[in-house]
């Protein structure tokens, strides 16, 4: 069996349905986080075997960017979580109810 | 005769025009000019009145007021004057007792401080009602109609300041209006069934048949305008209530002229009650029968003056309007008595009036025939002229009501039986109230202090008085209903005999009314002579008991139109605030806030403020779009 587009497709969503049932569903503020992560990297995995399969460089270009940026975003969503776990001593998402009118 | 003598009809409507005018704009501060202005003007007119009757001119002319195209034909309205034997007449007798009642004026206005106010209105409502007399088309008609009852408003309430002058001015105003309402509704009709509002053209094409309803309806819709002007049931209240302006007003308007204006309307437009078939005379009769017999019955128990003589006009309009009615019951006829008794009734009940208004200058503004007394020998050219026109107006031979009422009672003896009683007993209720009068006010014992110092009124008064006692009493030979006659049926009213045989005529020409008439009157008179020679307090309430009251009472008319108008009022503003508390207030203002609150409520609670929610939602969100994208 020949690994083709389709596969690695398939393991991209899979992972994106993983990534957002996590954002969706899980309590803790940091795990809502790194399943973030997730999704942007099951993209990063779409965007590379597109690049593979047609012979160009530029999936690979949107890549790097997204790593890019998602190491800066790590860096200040973090600084956030950590700002907000100091301010009411909690990272569940529950608690964190202030856009309610 | 030629055209020219036509156009002098303008001549009759300018002078008082002009004074009105005049008075108005530069003389209402100075007494002797705007008295002398309005004077001149109503002489001139009754100058140039009697050359167009001398002379006989017949014929119109009119001037194009406006010409409106509106593509399916041209409207055209016409300031038209119309000369004939009725309006000659109607001019002589408006102009005529107008000009008495203007000099008399001077006498009984002295000392005013409004007198150019007063002769500015009085010359406003003699050029009103005269282009009443001349209108040869319903609009020039209904404007005069209007400009009149803004006069007679005007000047009944000369003394605005009194309150009750001032109600009464507005009542007057309202109840006509409320008349007026119909005849303009009648004319609206007229136009839209025929096109035209020429009096000769409409008398044409009604002549030459149309659906039966229309004369019907039409005839009982301008006989409301005759009903409120002419203040005939139910519309009669204001008439007595007006007697708060001045006297001399009380005259000419609401006894010589104005009111009797619906009734020369009446006999002007016959032709539309003359259209076989119609329904309206005989409403027209019963009303006028109805108003007669209430009013008459009602002045038996009036105390004040001016008030038994208001109630008489109502009741002598009555039988006028009766008249009217009785003429249109049978094909062919002609309301030739209706107008014969509008004459003489002006002549005799001006007279009266004035009379009237010397003796309350004399007692100093005392209205109450229980207070007076013994004037006959105080004020005998007063007691004279009063008794020759209470005597006129009763019905007695050779003085002219006699004529003229038996000419309504003959004519009911023709038509309608029933009716001629009920005329006869309005008679009988004349002659009894009348002479009641009479004896109570000038031969009775003095009943207080104040006829002790009265006194003769000065020439200026009584003058008038002596003028307009002529015609009360020869009216009736001078052949006004032959003069009337030939505008009718021309060439029948030509054979007038001679004086002697004008007396007798009524007793061959149908004895019953004739002396079924004067007997009635005779024992009305004989009456008031047992109950009320030497009384100094009715006793008429004691003789009838409970009976007497209402009649003193008026038949609680006022009382029973009060608290209609006020229940009308209360139900109207009940309904108007139920309207605006439910459907404007409740469904449309709250309504709408409601509804766009609700709708706020709902999305709401959509806001549920936890992140993974919108998450969710977003993700939804992008599904469907994906999915719709996609063309799943």
């Amino acid at each position: 069996m020949t690994v083709g587009l389709a596969h690695y497709l398939t393991v991209s969503v899979v992972l994106f349905c993983l990534g957002l049932l996590g954002v969706i569903a899980r309590r803790n503020v940091v795990i809502v986080y790194m399943a973030l992560e997730l999704m942007l990297n099951a993209t990063n995995l779409a965007l590379v075997a597109f690049s593979r399969f047609n012979h160009n460089l530029e999936g690979q270009v949107m890549v790097f960017f997204i790593i890019t940026v998602a190491a800066a975003e790590v860096a200040v969503g973090l600084a956030l979580i950590v700002a907000l776990y100091r301010k009411r001593q909690t990272a569940h998402v529950e608690d964190l109810a202030s856009m309610r009118l | 005769m030629h055209a020219a003598s036509t156009h002098l009809a303008w001549l009759v409507l300018l002078p008082p025009l002009g004074a009105a005018a005049g008075i108005t704009l530069l003389a209402l501060n100075r007494p002797a000019v705007s008295a002398r202005l309005s004077i001149g003007a109503i002489l001139a007119a009754f100058g140039v009145s009697l050359v167009l009757f001398t002379q006989g001119v017949e014929g119109r002319t009119a001037w194009t007021w406006l010409s409106i195209d509106d593509g399916r034909g041209t409207f055209v309205a016409e300031l038209g004057l119309r000369l004939d034997h009725l309006s000659c007449l109607m001019l002589l007798v408006v102009t005529g007792v107008g000009s008495v009642i203007h000099i008399y004026s001077l006498g009984y206005m002295r000392g005013d401080r409004s007198v150019g106010r007063y002769f500015a209105g009085l010359s406003l409502f003699s050029f009103s009602m005269l282009g009443i007399v001349l209108a040869d088309n319903f609009l020039m008609l209904f404007i005069c109609w209007e400009l009149v009852g803004v006069s007679s408003y005007l000047l009944i309430g000369f003394w605005f300041e009194r309150p009750a002058a001032a109600d009464a001015s507005k009542k007057a105003f309202l109840t006509n209006r409320l008349g007026d309402f119909g005849f303009l509704l009648g004319i609206i009709l007229l136009w839209a069934a025929f096109g035209t509002l020429d009096f000769a053209e409409l008398e044409q094409r009604i002549g030459a048949g149309t659906t039966p309803w229309l004369p019907s309806l039409v005839g009982l819709l301008i006989f409301c305008g005759a009903v409120g002007k002419s203040a005939q049931f139910p519309l009669h209240v204001w008439l007595p209530d007006a007697m708060e302006g001045p006297t001399p007003v009380s005259a000419l308007i609401h006894a010589a002229t104005m009111v009797a204006a619906g009734v020369y309307m009446l006999c002007r437009v016959f032709f539309v009650f003359a259209a076989p078939g119609s329904a309206a005379p005989d409403v027209i009769a019963w009303v006028g029968g109805g108003t007669a017999l209430l009013a008459a019955l009602i002045a038996v128990q009036q105390n004040d003056i001016k008030r038994i003589l208001a109630y008489s006009t109502l009741s002598q309009l009555g039988y006028m309007v009766l008249a009217v009615g009785l003429a249109g019951m049978a094909a062919g006829a002609h309301p030739v008595p209706a107008m014969y008794h509008l004459t003489t009734h002006a002549c005799f009940k001006a007279l009266l009036f004035l009379g009237a208004g010397s003796v309350i200058c004399a007692l100093r503004h005392e209205q109450d025939i229980w207070r007076m007394g013994g004037l006959a020998r105080r004020m005998p050219i007063t007691f004279w002229t009063f008794l020759a026109a209470t005597l006129a107006l009763c019905g007695i031979p050779p003085f002219s009501g006699f004529f003229s009422k038996d000419a309504i009672l003959a004519l009911a003896w023709e038509r309608q039986p029933v009716l001629l009683g009920l005329a006869v007993a309005v008679a009988f209720l004349t002659s009894f109230y009348m002479f009641r009068l009479v004896w109570v006010a000038f031969l009775g014992p003095a009943k207080s202090q104040a006829p002790d110092h009265a006194r003769e009124s000065p020439a200026v008064m009584t003058l008038p008085l002596l003028v307009l006692t002529v015609p009360s009493v020869v009216a009736g030979f001078w052949g006004i209903d032959s003069y009337l006659i030939e505008h009718f049926r021309p060439g029948e009213g030509l054979s007038a005999p001679g004086w002697l045989g004008q007396l007798t005529a009524p007793f061959h020409h149908a004895p019953v009314a004739a002396f079924s008439g004067l007997i009635a009157a005779l024992l009305g008179i004989v009456f008031a002579w047992r109950l009320y020679s030497h009384r100094v307090q009715d006793p008429l309430p004691g003789l009838l008991d409970a009976a007497a009251r209402p009649l003193r009472d008026k038949f609680y008319f006022d009382e029973f139109y009060g608290r209609l108008i006020a229940w009308t009022q209360d139900t109207l503003a009940r309904g108007a605030d139920a309207v605006d508390r439910w459907v404007i207030g409740g469904a449309l203002v709250k309504g709408a806030s409601g509804s766009i609150e609700l709708c706020g409520r709902l999305l709401r609670l959509v806001q549920t403020g936890s992140l993974q929610t919108y998450a969710f939602l977003f993700v939804l969100g992008a599904v469907v779009a994906i999915v719709l994208m996609l063309g799943w």
